[in-house]
């Protein structure tokens, strides 16, 4: 390994088996009655989800061969790349391209299949703020917990311990068991140890999603000069701002490679672009490539305005229509078809499933069948939408017939006319959702307001005349 | 930094690579990690009566209320034959480390799943995990000395000479679970039917022991195969050495040999399974 590399990874793969698929048990007389039936096939079933003997994780060669098989989730493939120390490094990438699985294997937390990656220095990641933090241990016990966890002595705790308790301003709460301090604080004393007891490479994976807006801009700095003092950071985050202010390098992630390598410039806007190809219309004419299993297959999802046309912007003071069309093959299955709206964060919004008793519970003829669903205006908030779509047959046989993540995408656009929820407020105005609520405020001092009661004006008028 | 080679050091470099093969224990790492322990066991310890009205207190009233139990079912009304000597005596020299042992079995056994949160977010030599509570149930053991102390006191009894061999069998006691510990928190995290299983398997355990009977009840013809049990050898010592009787050998060195087996066995299969820990949470 070259002196000057913090972290050097070669032909690192990571291969999940997936699922065993559930069969759906109505009581605990039909679940233990398969239990009895079949423990010696449900050791069989858990013990091959680990085994990748028959599958070629090295060469290239068969490659092709293993890309064909369903049970098999490559979350990482073949990636390689080397970090100069001091680097600060960000990583980017939508939800499943392999930015969590490349930083769990690089913090130790599990083993690549293949592949390796070498580091030099030790290594705090803080993959989730106060994991090691015990509920009904003191502040300072758990920084030293923390501490030791990270790798260090306890005397090495001892002599930055002022500067984190410092850092994360809990000097009051010292002795107070974790569990009694609020979630802001948590967050504060586990990026504070972090930061202050690792390392050579720290790996920060989006944890600065939570806390307060100062507390953040604290992590930030504390980050940069960490990279100033020649220590490496592993960084990613949704947030792309942070992303280029903070790094050097930034990563692109994508099917569990690295799609794009770069400046950080360069490769954000690479990464946001790449979502514009998202559209408002999926239709699949085929129905053999449709998503879908034995029961149902979908064959089309859209979004569309108040005339049915398709669109992918909308204003945020008008209603949304998610229009699904899919294809019941088998008749006698009851289904629960659904979609959810997600943001770019990917964080849902809401999820929402066919209840119309016409159809909820009931087993459906087999046939074509297309529902709108209508989301109203100054429902959602400004922003792209991303919608996921799934339909579960529920009897008799639980399963999910199709999951389709992001099928398709839409804007939601407020054109700051002065009637949206945001009035005439031009600045950021949070939250994830943003209905338009009926505000109704009265004055009840009874003082005496800017505006008087004209009622008031005319009797007083009336005695000045008099 | 400690040491210039240690894992912990600045310039020290960090191979991550598919495990395979066989490994025992990675001592250095170990050692390492030596202050990460004694916070984990420290943690334990403190935490565990923790929001309780009678403290540490529990750890004599777990045994004492087992003791007196058995000194009425067994003692009084079933009048089993003890060699001559008290039942309660009898039964309290044995139930002291076996509640040690059963402590930390279960609660070693459940450790990794216990500790999933962890085991998931951050890394450290994971065998730590199903040792920890192992070294901190000994607080409570520590205590239930007491318990030992005050019927020998109660009946007259001078363990003497015999007390010398006490470090051996406490060892014993503390490898018996360590070793089943070891094999069950890594087949628990794969297959939760270990936690069922649990609650049966201590039951059948202590009477596979002779806790509430006298060992010497055992047919000459099966000694051998009964002994392979390591509890036996745990009690019968401890009984040996605190009573003042002579060691009875034949009952334990099977067991000392069977410990060494489960413990030895315990680590190569933790290992073993280690690297799939994460992947099955």
């Amino acid at each position: 390994m070259k002196k000057n590399l913090a972290i050097q990874v070669e032909n690192l793969s990571k291969v999940y088996r997936l699922g065993v698929e559930d069969e759906s048990r109505d009581n605990l007389a039909t679940a233990m009655a398969s239990f009895f039936r079949n423990p010696i096939s449900n050791y069989r079933r858990y013990r091959s989800l680990y085994d990748f003997r028959d599958i070629d994780t090295v060469g290239t060669g068969s490659a092709a061969a293993s890309d064909d098989r369903k049970d098999i989730l490559w979350a990482l493939r073949d990636v390689s790349f080397d970090v100069p120390k001091g680097q600060i490094l960000g990583i980017v990438g939508r939800n499943g391209a392999g930015k969590s699985t490349l930083l769990k294997i690089l913090s130790r937390i599990t083993a690549p299949t293949s592949g390796r990656a070498l580091i030099q220095g030790r290594v705090g990641s803080l993959l989730e703020v106060g994991t090691g933090f015990h509920q009904e241990l003191s502040g300072r016990e758990n920084v030293y917990l923390n501490g030791t966890i990270l790798g260090l002595r306890k005397r090495q705790v001892d002599g930055l311990f002022d500067e984190i308790v410092d850092f994360a301003g809990v000097e009051k709460f010292l002795d107070t068991p974790v569990k009694r301090y609020s979630s802001g604080m948590k967050v504060r004393l586990g990026f504070a140890v972090a930061a202050h007891l690792s390392p050579e490479v720290l790996i920060v994976d989006e944890v600065l999603a939570v806390g307060d807006a100062e507390f953040k801009r604290k992590c930030l700095g504390k980050m940069e000069s960490i990279g100033e003092e020649g220590r490496t950071i592993l960084f990613v985050s949704h947030n792309m701002p942070q992303i280029t202010r903070l790094c050097n390098r930034v990563l692109m992630m994508q099917d569990g490679s690295i799609a794009k390598d770069g400046g950080p410039h360069e490769v954000v806007e690479a990464y946001l672009s790449a979502g514009k190809h998202r559209v408002a219309l999926r239709e699949w004419p085929d129905a053999g490539e449709a998503p879908g299993g034995e029961v149902a297959r979908l064959r089309s999802i859209s979004v569309r305005d108040e005339n049915g046309e398709v669109a992918d912007s909308f204003d945020i003071r008008r209603p949304i229509t998610v229009q699904i069309e899919f294809e019941c093959l088998q008749r006698g299955h009851e289904m629960m078809p659904g979609f959810s709206v997600c943001n770019e964060e990917a964080q849902v919004i809401f999820t929402s499933v066919d209840i119309e008793p016409r159809w909820a519970g009931k087993e459906r003829d087999s046939g074509h069948y297309v529902a709108r669903i209508t989301i109203p205006g100054n429902t959602l908030t400004e922003g792209t939408m991303l919608i996921n779509t799934s339909n579960r047959v529920m009897r008799p046989k639980e399963r999910l017939e199709y999951f389709v993540r992001e099928a398709v995408a839409f804007q939601v656009i407020d054109t700051l006319q002065g009637d949206s929820a945001r009035g005439h407020y031009l600045g950021d105005l949070a939250g994830i959702v943003r209905p338009k609520l009926d505000w109704r405020t009265e004055r009840i001092d009874g003082a005496a307001s800017s505006a008087p009661d004209p009622g008031v004006i005319a009797i007083a008028g009336k005695k000045a005349s008099s | 930094m400690s040491s210039s080679n240690s894992a912990l050091a600045k310039d020290a470099i960090t191979v991550i690579e598919p495990v395979s093969g066989w490994r025992l224990l990675d001592r250095k790492e170990l050692a390492d990690y030596r202050d990460l322990f004694f916070f984990l066991v420290f943690r334990d310890i403190k935490v565990l009566y923790a929001q309780t009205v009678l403290g540490f207190s529990w750890a004599l009233l777990n045994p004492l209320i087992q003791i007196l139990i058995f000194t009425v079912i067994f003692g009084k009304v079933a009048q089993l034959d003890t060699d001559g000597i008290p039942y309660a005596l009898f039964s309290t020299v044995a139930i002291v480390p076996w509640t040690y042992m059963s402590n930390a079995m279960s609660a070693g056994s459940t450790s990794l799943v216990a500790g999933q949160g962890m085991l998931g977010k951050i890394y450290f030599p994971r065998v730590i995990f199903p040792i920890t509570p192992i070294l901190a149930k000994l607080v409570d053991f520590v205590i239930s000395i007491l318990l030992i102390i005050a019927a020998l006191m109660y009946y007259g009894v001078w363990p003497g000479m015999n007390l010398l061999l006490m470090p051996l069998f406490v060892l014993m006691m503390i490898a018996v679970p360590l070793g089943i510990s070891l094999w069950l928190s890594a087949l628990a995290i794969r297959y939760r039917d270990v936690k069922f299983a649990m609650p049966f398997v201590m039951r059948m355990l202590i009477y596979s022991a002779p806790i509430v009977y006298s060992a010497t009840k055992i047919p000459e013809s099966w000694r051998l195969v009964y002994s392979l049990n390591p509890i036996v050898g745990v009690i019968e010592g401890f009984r040996a050495c605190l009573l003042g009787s002579e060691v009875p050998w034949m009952f334990i060195l099977p067991g000392i040999f069977t410990s060494v087996l489960l413990v030895v066995g315990g680590l190569l299969y933790f290992h073993r399974m280690e690297k799939v820990f994460v992947d099955v949470i």
